[in-house]
């Protein structure tokens, strides 16, 4: 064995730390050893990704872990789940899926996790810091934590993230390391005018066309604003993620260690320069929906990844802005929100808002996970990115993709209506 | 004809069957149903067939990180290939084949081969992958 273990790693792979720590060791020594990793190194929080696809097998793992006695040892919080743990009678799923999905949740939160449910722990409970190593799962989560909050971790997948958590350690290589933080390759921002990046949609365009150019190297983004929100962050590393396998891109300005482009670089010359135009981000746009222009509308999706309060805040504007009281009857209106933004919600008037217009908020799981879209579904229409990626395999349905004013205005006509962008 | 190639073991494990080549990378997240072992990602060039029981023979994986869930599914419920012979290293498959073995006691033996000796292998040749990650090709027909 060529992977150096500290004697801490040795008792839990010696079982002298109980028999869960010492299935999860075991595994991540042998993937250390798959990573070419000469020792394991700290994190000190992780998240799990690994308690969201709904499979026998994926249960028996997590129950296998608690019923060993494993225990996280670093604070850890849960990505969205399989099911809407409170609500899911509401949207007519399977008593026999239910089930499994709530002793998955069960084994999970057994191990000590905190049960956020959320694909976007970065804008709720235990945000981590700045250099902070960490071991998170969930594509989108993964890039916005390098590149917004300049945490450091690798892409972590099922079930790695749960070992990580138990063990409190990773194997030490890839972009917990400085010397592989550097930039690689460089996307140039050329001739997009400045308001162009104030038109919802236009941070979802820009990430599915990084996605593919970024590959798995680290990517410097040169040229975007440095005035912009959380939200629009979100939206631009869930569509990068989708459409790519990047996690880490340096936004010039933005994040924290890439200040400059020279400071992104840090004396890498970079092996490929893309300059990206309004055209490409134009073409990243139209490439995001299979729908057409006028389809009827049965279906929008909003938060993906999770809403936040204040997307929650714009759409209830939105709402209070349109000329007519409700959606066409045909359109269900369904927002994917995760519980500690929405308890927000319900102490504020924006609630009301969403009563009045009948929409359906879905909290702890999304439609990917939870078989929520029934067949009688055809047309699909969001404002993420990630959900316009993936919606047309995964879900079966044709996506048009807009801006949330497009999604609502939309829901109103009941078919897809959207403006220029 | 019977040569040996010499690869990296990844997962190591015995195992034999009848090659089925890609030259394409896939996912197995929406690529490979774990119920049946057939190929189901619809840009891929062998959707529609069956992997299972075979030694499966592609460049990489791609995509979401689920898919070492799906290939831990589809050992479980005996569906995945016997083997699989990739040509880059692939952490995500790995890991699904690493949690099958310390939770069932059995995994998919996985194998990297250099670009070379990996583009040599051809559909239907008889693989046996040993835990040293020699691959044994045998070719019907050809002395």
């Amino acid at each position: 064995m060529s992977v150096s273990l500290s004697d801490s790693d040795r008792q839990m792979l010696d079982g002298r730390r109980g028999e869960g720590a010492k299935m999860a060791m075991s595994i991540l020594v042998r993937m250390a050893e798959v990573y070419e990793a000469e020792e394991l190194m700290d994190v000190s929080q992780a998240h799990i990704d690994g308690c969201g696809l709904m499979s026998e097998a994926g249960l028996e793992f997590a129950e296998a872990l608690a019923s060993k006695g494993a225990r996280v040892a670093v604070p850890t919080t849960l990505n969205m789940g399989p099911l809407d743990l409170q609500n899911w009678r509401e949207f007519g799923i399977p008593e026999e899926f239910a089930a499994g999905a709530i002793r998955q949740a069960a084994a999970y939160e057994r191990m000590g996790c905190v049960p956020t449910w959320t694909c976007a722990p970065y804008q709720g409970y235990l945000t981590p810091r700045f250099g902070q190593q960490i071991a998170w799962g969930e594509s989108n989560a993964i890039l916005y934590a390098n590149s917004v909050l300049g945490a450091r971790t690798n892409r972590y997948g099922d079930y790695i993230d749960i070992c990580a958590a138990i063990t409190g350690r990773v194997p030490k290589c890839g972009l917990h390391l400085d010397e592989n933080r550097k930039g690689q390759i460089l996307l140039r921002l050329v001739d997009v005018e400045e308001e162009y990046w104030n038109e919802d949609g236009s941070h979802a365009a820009l990430g599915h066309l990084i996605g593919p150019l970024a590959e798995d190297k680290v990517a410097v983004l040169d040229g975007m604003p440095p005035h912009v929100s959380d939200d629009q962050l979100k939206a631009l590393c869930a569509a990068a993620a989708s459409s790519g396998a990047v996690a880490l891109l340096h936004i010039v300005g933005v994040t924290p260690e890439a200040k400059t482009l020279e400071e992104a670089f840090r004396g890498n010359t970079p092996r490929r320069v893309v300059e990206l135009t309004r055209a490409d981000l134009a073409a990243a746009l139209a490439d995001l929906s299979t729908a057409s222009e006028g389809d009827p509308l049965d279906l929008v999706v909003l938060g993906c990844p999770h809403f936040s309060f204040s997307e929650f805040s714009q759409l209830a504007e939105l709402l209070n802005g349109q000329s007519a009281e409700a959606f066409d009857p045909r359109v269900e209106f369904v927002v994917i929100s995760g519980r500690a933004s929405f308890s927000l919600v319900q102490r504020s008037e924006i609630m009301q808002v969403l009563n009045a217009w009948g929409v359906r908020v879905t909290l702890d799981t999304c439609p990917f996970h939870t078989p929520m879209v029934g067949p009688n579904v055809k047309v699909l229409m969001t404002n993420s990115g990630k959900c316009a990626y993936y919606a047309p395999g995964e879900l079966g349905v044709r996506v048009a993709f807009g801006s949330m004013a497009d999604c609502v205005r939309s829901a109103v006509e009941g078919r897809v209506c959207r403006k220029e962008l | 004809m019977r040569k040996h190639l010499n690869g990296r073991p990844i997962v190591r494990g015995r195992a034999e069957g009848i090659a089925m080549v890609s030259r394409q990378p896939l996912g197995f997240w929406g690529g490979y149903s774990p119920t049946s072992g057939q190929i189901i990602d619809q840009r891929h060039e062998r959707c529609g067939e069956f992997a299972a029981g075979k030694v499966f023979v592609f460049p990489r994986g791609k995509g979401s990180s689920t898919g070492s869930a799906i290939l831990l599914q589809s050992i479980k419920a005996g569906c995945a290939p016997a083997a699989i012979i990739n040509s880059n290293t692939d952490p995500i498959l790995a890991l699904g084949s690493i949690v099958a073995d310390e939770l069932y006691g059995k995994s998919v033996p996985i194998v990297v081969l250099g670009e070379e000796a990996f583009s040599t292998i051809e559909e239907g040749d008889r693989l046996t992958v040993d835990e040293n990650g020699q691959v044994q090709v045998d070719r019907p027909g050809c002395k």
